[in-house]
């Protein structure tokens, strides 16, 4: 069995367009949720999200690029871009031959989806563009990486909405784990701040109309986030071979299913899944000092996940920190995964647990240390990132110090 | 020129990112470096600068009325449609 280290992220997301913006907003615990910019604004009940703002895809993409590149795609190839230099890796050879993407989405092309539909439909056109397809397709993004960087091993997508980019990092560390592949480029994003994708999740009820509050006793509800995260995963003798700086060591990974109710989550499910990732990491409970929790901000979720959380670590649950920075960021759906992986990776690198923002009541049912408020320097040697689906798939991603 | 064959112009010379003049009537699609995607961009762009729906399906390029083996031969094709329509 091979180890599989970290050797290159980037993001864009609410709070930064790239790693360093985004490290220092968790560092000072900054929200990037705010109003909401776009069309038919007035007829949503819900008007909040992170958005990205002041954001120029012309100065990123030529014009041929954008008529292809949906927002999720584009969102995913900044941080490609980001990730793959910082890794100093150049694809080609054999290499190239076996390196590839796995990436998670849940919405894919959603605006694209959103704006042909409105085209179709509201409008009563009977013709659209002929990209719809291609810039649509859930693998879109998977595929430019693809394209971009020459990457011809095995590539996919993976949907499982809220857990997409664990499910998608953890494929990634399992292949190149067993020999699979040497390199695989992995994370997720997700872009469905979105008239119909915004109503969508308003049907739903489960939405704050005002802020993201996880494990406060006034939490009201989950906000939407965008952007995406992506990282290079490597086979640790090759990034030590050709002196890669390393981030971290991903050691774990376990997927569960609660095959019980299609919204509400589970205890039980989420605790094999946590247990599961130690039991792959060989890590004992007590090794954990930082979780990245899935921290939706809903009453159900926060206060299953830290049921979850105690009864997999018993007493050491009062000692470790659990953060949930969608209090920050927002709830990137397939996408969070990959952008809560910078935290825990922060957190072994810099030392900085990232804070669960806009806390303001203890809730007993959510009686950990939640790092409320304020960005926490600790010496931390293993992590540990949840995500909880919609549809009882559960993903929990192991990850310790580079040795 | 005509006024149908400026416009077609206008959008190869968008599609090939050339400069108008650089366009020639005589240039196939593959002289001007438009692919098979920017080839079915440029239909989508002609039906909805003329609003005609131009007959072409990208499984048989050769198949139909719609004759795509040069510039002058596109303008052409163009104008009958747009003929047609009126």
């Amino acid at each position: 069995m091979k180890r599989v280290v970290i050797t290159g992220q980037g993001t864009i997301n609410a709070l930064g367009a790239n790693v360093a913006a985004t490290k220092e907003a968790m560092r000072e615990g900054r929200c990037g949720i705010g109003e909401l910019e776009m069309r038919d604004l007035d007829r949503l009940s819900v008007r909040i999200g992170g958005q990205i703002k002041d954001y120029d895809p012309e100065a990123l993409f030529n014009r041929q690029q954008i008529s292809l590149y949906d927002r999720f795609t584009q969102f995913t190839l900044i941080s490609a871009r980001e990730a793959i230099a910082q890794s100093g890796l150049v694809f080609s050879g054999e290499l190239a031959a076996r390196s590839g993407v796995v990436l998670g989405t849940s919405g894919g092309g959603m605006q694209t989806l959103d704006e042909n539909y409105r085209s179709v439909y509201e409008d009563g056109k009977n013709r659209v563009h002929p990209f719809v397809v291609p810039k649509l397709m859930n693998n879109a993004a998977a595929s430019h990486v693809s394209m971009e960087f020459n990457l011809k091993g095995p590539s996919f997508t993976v949907a499982t909405a809220c857990a997409s980019s664990n499910h998608a990092m953890g494929q990634a560390f399992n292949m190149i784990r067993w020999g699979m592949a040497p390199v695989m480029i992995t994370g997720g994003s997700e872009s469905m701040l979105c008239f119909g994708g915004v109503k969508a999740w308003e049907g739903l009820r489960v939405m704050s109309r005002d802020a993201c509050r996880p494990f406060s006793a006034n939490r009201n509800g989950m906000v939407q986030g965008e952007g995406a995260a992506v990282f290079v995963f490597e086979e640790y003798e090759h990034a030590k071979a050709r002196g890669a700086e390393i981030l971290a060591e991903v050691v774990g990974f376990a997927m569960t299913s609660d095959a019980a109710d299609i919204v509400m989550p589970s205890k039980q499910g989420a605790a094999r899944a946590i247990s599961g990732a130690l039991r792959d990491a060989r890590l004992n409970p007590e090794d954990v000092c930082y979780i990245n929790a899935h921290g939706t901000g809903t009453a159900a979720n926060d206060k299953v996940e830290c049921a979850a959380v105690a009864d997999v670590f018993g007493h050491h649950a009062d000692e470790l920190m659990i953060s949930s920075t969608k209090s920050m960021h927002g709830h990137l759906i397939g996408g969070t995964g990959a952008v809560e992986l910078l935290a825990c990776i922060m957190a072994l690198t810099d030392g900085v647990i990232a804070p669960t923002i806009n806390y303001e009541e203890p809730d007993p049912e959510c009686a950990l240390d939640v790092v409320p408020n304020v960005a926490r320097e600790a010496e931390v040697g293993a992590v540990l990132s949840n995500a909880f689906a919609f549809g009882g798939l559960n993903a929990v991603l192991a990850l310790r110090k580079a040795i | 020129m005509t006024d149908v064959a400026e416009k077609v112009i206008g959008i190869i010379a968008e599609q090939a990112v050339l400069d108008v003049e650089d366009v020639k009537p005589e240039a196939t699609l593959e002289d001007l470096g438009i692919d098979s995607l920017g080839l079915v961009e440029s239909i989508f762009a002609i039906e909805e600068a003329f609003d005609i729906q131009v007959p072409f399906n990208a499984n048989e390029p050769d198949a139909g009325d719609f004759d795509i083996s040069s510039v002058a031969a596109i303008i052409k094709a163009v104008e009958g449609l747009v003929a047609d329509a009126a």
